[in-house]
């Protein structure tokens, strides 16, 4: 595969998935501030939260953001525009009619929800239409579904292991899928914001 | 053969499968949310060792050991007793005084798996006083599943978790009451399955079997489309005495279902509907 500028790339996005874990907050607090509230892509995201309490990260986020975040429901319609968070305690899963499904199933790399089945299930609706973004986590989880993301002709981005919180995260995802590109945040805020046509980052 | 080309030959295959699955074993997945149940049949697909679903599915139509491995992927089996504790407390503190109303009582447990739920219903209907007026139905469509149910046995690893989840949920005394530990094992109490009738039933080709005043559905219906979800709850609708009371999982809803106007939404936090008086 040859490697196309990354404007290129993006040229045809229609959703952006992203994994993180420790250190999930600060990332995303870098990148979702920015984007305006119609930011033309469904943002999904999987960060590990316990499975005993509710999620506080929507709402923290929230009270920054421009663009709607929300936990995702089982068989809601994927709106552009819309941040859609894994619940705690259940896989978040994108079908082929990009509806939006749940699921209680293993836990996969000890994780409920995991970011290889929201990757995988992804990759698998969107093709190659799919920007997915790995951030800093202690865990090898989003490795295996960033690869399926590039086998399918998506485009993978892993933040740079040196900014990360936690570096364990992107270096497995950066072994699995080679062909990933690596960013920091600040690099990585200004791309989505150009791709959704504001320039104030 | 490009990338997309590749996806949509396997998701043929996947429909076929499928197919295969409810021609010949009368088990009907087509109605699955596809994206969850592809995953795990390329799980079972990888374990069994074939390379494509059409292998797999040879595999399924002429060796009758394989139907079985499938299942246990195919039915998503995994529960814990008093699972989100506040549904428990809920029916226990805000459902079960109307169910004292009742002069007898039918509970049924739609997709009981391996029996968490129902072991966890029977301890708390034992603990209000309703156990020896009600009858409870488990069903599934894991013959499998349902004889671990029927065993009550579950790995002494897990009780931790059960403990401290039946103490949130207003338990009274302790779940050790209810069960005896062995070579690394809980068994749980015997009688509490004595008033409990166990049943192979498909929420997506069988029809309702009784009338009853509970349905407990935890974690079901986000494995089927929406189509299958409306089956699911006009069943559990029909099945229902009026003012009956429908317990679903804690992220799942009936918003966008067909049925959804039979139904008041009680206590929306824990997901405890009512079917209304005029359905």
């Amino acid at each position: 595969m040859t490697a196309l500028p990354l404007h290129e790339c993006l040229s045809e996005l229609r959703a952006v998935v992203i994994g993180a874990s420790t250190g999930a907050v600060a990332a995303l607090s870098h990148l979702l501030p920015p984007l305006a509230a119609d930011f033309p892509l469904a943002i999904l995201v999987t960060v590990h939260v316990p499975a005993d309490k509710p999620n506080c990260i929507p709402a923290l986020l929230q009270a920054k953001c421009r663009i709607a975040i929300k936990e995702a429901e089982d068989k809601e319609p994927v709106v552009p525009g819309t941040v859609y968070f894994a619940p705690p305690d259940y896989h978040l899963l994108v079908e082929q009619d990009r509806s939006l499904s749940l699921s209680s199933e293993e836990p996969a790399n000890f994780s409920r929800p995991s970011v290889d089945v929201l990757f995988e299930s992804a990759a698998d609706a969107y093709g190659k239409d799919l920007l997915a973004i790995i951030l800093s986590g202690a865990n090898q989880d989003g490795a295996r579904g960033a690869r399926a993301v590039g086998e399918a002709g998506g485009v993978v981005v892993v933040q740079n292991p040196d900014s990360a919180e936690a570096r364990m995260m992107p270096e497995s995802a950066l072994t699995a899928c080679p062909e990933a590109r690596i960013m920091n945040l600040s690099t990585l805020a200004e791309l989505l914001c150009a791709y959704g046509g504001t320039a104030q980052c | 053969m490009t990338s997309d080309a590749a996806m949509k030959t396997e998701d043929i295959e996947l429909q076929l499968f499928l197919e295969a699955v409810y021609q010949q074993f009368h088990y009907d997945f087509r109605g699955y949310s596809k994206a969850s149940i592809k995953r795990r049949l390329l799980l079972a697909r990888n374990r069994i060792g074939c390379a494509t679903f059409s292998a797999l599915q040879e595999r399924l139509l002429h060796d009758s050991s394989v139907l079985p491995q499938l299942l246990d992927y195919l039915t998503v089996q995994v529960s814990d007793m008093f699972r989100d504790p506040g549904y428990f407390r809920a029916l226990r503190e805000q459902i079960v005084p109307h169910l004292k109303t009742y002069p007898s009582l039918k509970v049924w447990v739609a997709g009981c798996s391996s029996g968490e739920e129902l072991y966890s219903l029977a301890i708390l209907f034992r603990e209000e006083g309703l156990e020896s007026k009600t009858m409870f139905y488990a069903t599934d469509i894991n013959v499998g599943a349902l004889a671990k149910a029927e065993a009550g046995v579950y790995d002494l690893q897990r009780i931790a978790l059960f403990t401290r989840n039946h103490r949130l949920a207003g338990g009274k005394g302790s779940l050790s009451d209810y069960y005896t530990a062995a070579y690394g094992a809980a068994r749980f109490d015997k009688t509490l399955r004595r008033r409990t009738v166990f049943s192979d039933h498909s929420l997506v080709s069988d029809s309702v079997f009784a009338e009853v005043h509970l349905v407990s559905c935890r974690n079901v219906l986000i494995y089927f489309d929406r189509p299958m979800q409306d089956r699911a709850i006009g069943l559990f609708k029909e099945a229902l005495v009026r003012k009956g009371f429908l317990g679903i999982g804690a992220r799942e809803s009936l918003r966008f279902n067909a049925h959804a106007k039979a139904f008041t939404d009680l206590l929306p936090g824990e997901r405890i509907y009512q079917k209304r008086g005029d359905e």
